[in-house]
């Protein structure tokens, strides 16, 4: 796959794809660093297009598909990096691909895709409340070891009817199983329902989300979805991986890294603020000092006419 | 307007902030009061981390009473010494604060402690200003001058000192003790103290209500700004651009409240205050009794 020699039907496929992509709804809005991909819509210029193996591959595990898989996926994002700017608002992120295959597509089952973008994992401290002397206080605690900033799934039909349990644990595309073990050991009797409670929590406020046939996939070759990022992201490496799936297994996988980045007078600031704490902590009090001084002037003057 | 923030790592709209900043301002202005204990509970609740918020709330409420105290500078309503004794004071007592908030925070009851000391703080504070002050506005109705009252026990302690803008012969004893307890709130809570300290200089230290504003913006300033440092060097929770946005708002309103502030009576002013601290104090015990809609909660890291 890495020697990147798409057949002459992927290669058209791209073409019509990277054409379609140009007025696609995502493109205009996701902020691309680099080599200007907006400008030309040649398949040449189209970012980060290549097919890693899965990330389990190296594992051993027993569902990594064979170099020979008779499917193979082949996909790119609509861009490798985002940029955050000061009135950043969310952006959205177009994953799309084909299918390559040297054979007939097999007509036994449905070819289904799941595409996910994972932010970088920090742990949390899951709190409960009870009543104790007729007030509501924390009483209980669970922490979890790491869990995804940002979790997004998206699919071509309902992820519980397309992906097997199993396959699920393997490669953790459930929101559930994003979820990295418990910190520390767990003495509650129920800790699937603070976790539970913390994936409610994280839905409502939309840093995890399950968009079931969200994918769009055309004559079981081509695909791309839309996945919109939220205004609230975290800075980091963000981790998007497709998967192909017939018959609730995974048949082949893609990965590919997702650059979050704070830029400009954010990233400036942000910096300042770890690098010089005290420079920063004096030029806060400065700004503060100087506006509230200010105001009292501009009162004065104010007043005075 | 979006705006995102860079050490909240969240995006919030501007003019929200800008406002929140006006309406805390203009009852700084007013009240002298330093707007904190508005402010940290109103950034929580539009999706600010509170680490962050009360770091960031005590940045705004520095510019909030600079820009107050000048104000009172210029009618010479600030009295300097008693406001250097209280902030000696307090900080100290931030710096008890600091080891005290670390210490809660590890058996994850800092919530609840906070929440009770503002419900037990303001409910004594709030229920003795409005009866004083309802008492004072009967008896200047009806003719008669509001005598002050004199605790013995204050003026038998050692170390007495002339506080000449005051008018006041009084050990020093009170004020560090009263500014003490303020720098423990501010550490705590995030908070400038003054809703506590401004009925303790009227009540317990006597001191006339003009100076009182401007003599509690003035100590506010310094522990204030203490806290904000502290927090920037040691946790990095300042957020500077939450900060300009809130001090955009503040310090117009702060000018605004202080002009409304001069115009009022004195009683009356204090009436405003108090239904203010009890409403404040109403709302947070509500919400200890009450069940609330989730009882789970979420806290980033590992506590």
């Amino acid at each position: 796959m890495s020697d990147a020699s798409p057949s002459r039907m992927t290669r058209l496929a791209f073409l019509l794809l990277a054409a379609g992509l140009v007025c696609g709804p995502g493109w205009a809005q996701v902020e691309t660093r680099g080599n200007g991909t907006e400008a030309s819509p040649v398949v040449e210029d189209v970012p980060p297009i290549m097919s890693f193996p899965s990330p389990q591959a190296d594992r051993g595990m027993p569902g990594a598909p064979a170099p020979e898989a008779p499917e193979q996926v082949v996909a790119g994002m609509s861009s490798d990096a985002v940029s955050i700017t000061t009135n950043f608002d969310g952006s959205e992120i177009l994953l799309f691909g084909a299918v390559k295959r040297q054979a007939p597509v097999p007509s036994g089952s449905l070819l289904q895709v799941i595409a996910t973008v994972e932010g970088p994992s920090r742990s949390v401290t899951i709190r409960r409340k009870s009543r104790r002397f007729g007030i509501w206080v924390n009483t209980e605690s669970v922490v979890v070891g790491a869990a995804p900033s940002f979790y997004a799934v998206a699919t071509t039909a309902p992820l519980r009817l397309i992906l097997d349990a199993d396959e699920d644990a393997i490669y953790r595309i459930s929101i559930p199983t994003a979820m990295r073990a418990f910190a520390r050991p767990v003495n509650v009797d129920d800790p699937v329902d603070f976790t539970e409670a913390m994936i409610a929590m994280r839905i409502a406020e939309g840093a995890y989300r399950l968009d079931d046939g969200a994918v769009k996939l055309v004559d079981d070759t081509l695909f791309r979805a839309n996945i919109r990022l939220p205004a609230n992201l975290v800075e980091g490496t963000y981790k998007t991986r497709i998967f192909l799936l017939r018959q609730g297994r995974v048949i082949d996988s893609y990965s590919a890294p997702l650059e979050v980045r704070k830029v400009g007078l954010e990233r400036w600031l942000y910096h300042l603020a770890f690098a010089q704490p005290l420079l920063y902590g004096l030029m806060s009090l400065l700004i503060a000092a100087l506006a509230g001084w200010g105001a009292s002037a501009a009162f004065r003057a104010f007043q005075r006419d | 307007m979006q705006i995102y923030l860079p050490i909240a790592e969240v995006a919030v709209n501007a003019f929200t902030l800008i406002g929140l900043g006006g309406i805390v301002g203009l009852m700084s202005g007013m009240f002298g009061v330093g707007g904190g204990f508005l402010i940290t509970p109103l950034l929580f609740f539009i999706g600010i981390p509170p680490a962050i918020a009360v770091a960031t709330g005590a940045n705004q409420v520095v510019a909030s009473s600079v820009s107050g105290v000048l104000g009172h500078v210029k009618r010479r309503s600030v009295d300097f010494r008693m406001g250097t004794i209280l902030l000696i004071g307090g900080l100290v007592g931030s710096a008890f604060g600091v080891l005290l908030f670390n210490l809660l925070r590890r058996v994850g009851q800092v919530d609840l402690v906070v929440q009770i000391s503002y419900v037990v703080m303001l409910g004594i504070v709030g229920s003795m200003m409005l009866a004083e002050s309802l008492r004072a506005l009967r008896r200047t109705r009806s003719g008669k001058r509001s005598v002050r009252r004199h605790h013995g026990w204050i003026h038998a302690l050692p170390f007495k000192m002339k506080f000449r803008t005051s008018g006041l012969y009084l050990s020093v004893i009170p004020p560090l003790a009263v500014g003490m307890v303020v720098g423990i709130l501010s550490a705590m809570m995030g908070v400038g103290g003054g809703f506590i300290m401004v009925p303790a200089m009227i009540y317990l230290l006597g001191m006339p209500t003009k100076v009182v504003i401007g003599t509690s913006l003035f100590q506010i300033t310094f522990v204030t700004a203490f806290t904000t440092l502290m927090h920037a060097v040691s946790y990095n929770t300042v957020d500077v651009m939450l900060a300009v946005l809130l001090i955009v708002g503040g310090v117009t309103g702060a000018q605004i409240g202080a002009n409304l502030g001069a115009r009022l009576r004195a009683e009356q002013l204090r009436i405003l205050l108090a239904l203010v601290v009890l409403a404040v104090c109403l709302k947070l015990a509500m919400d200890l009794v009450l069940r609330p809609d989730n009882l789970y909660s979420l806290t980033p890291g590992i506590i």
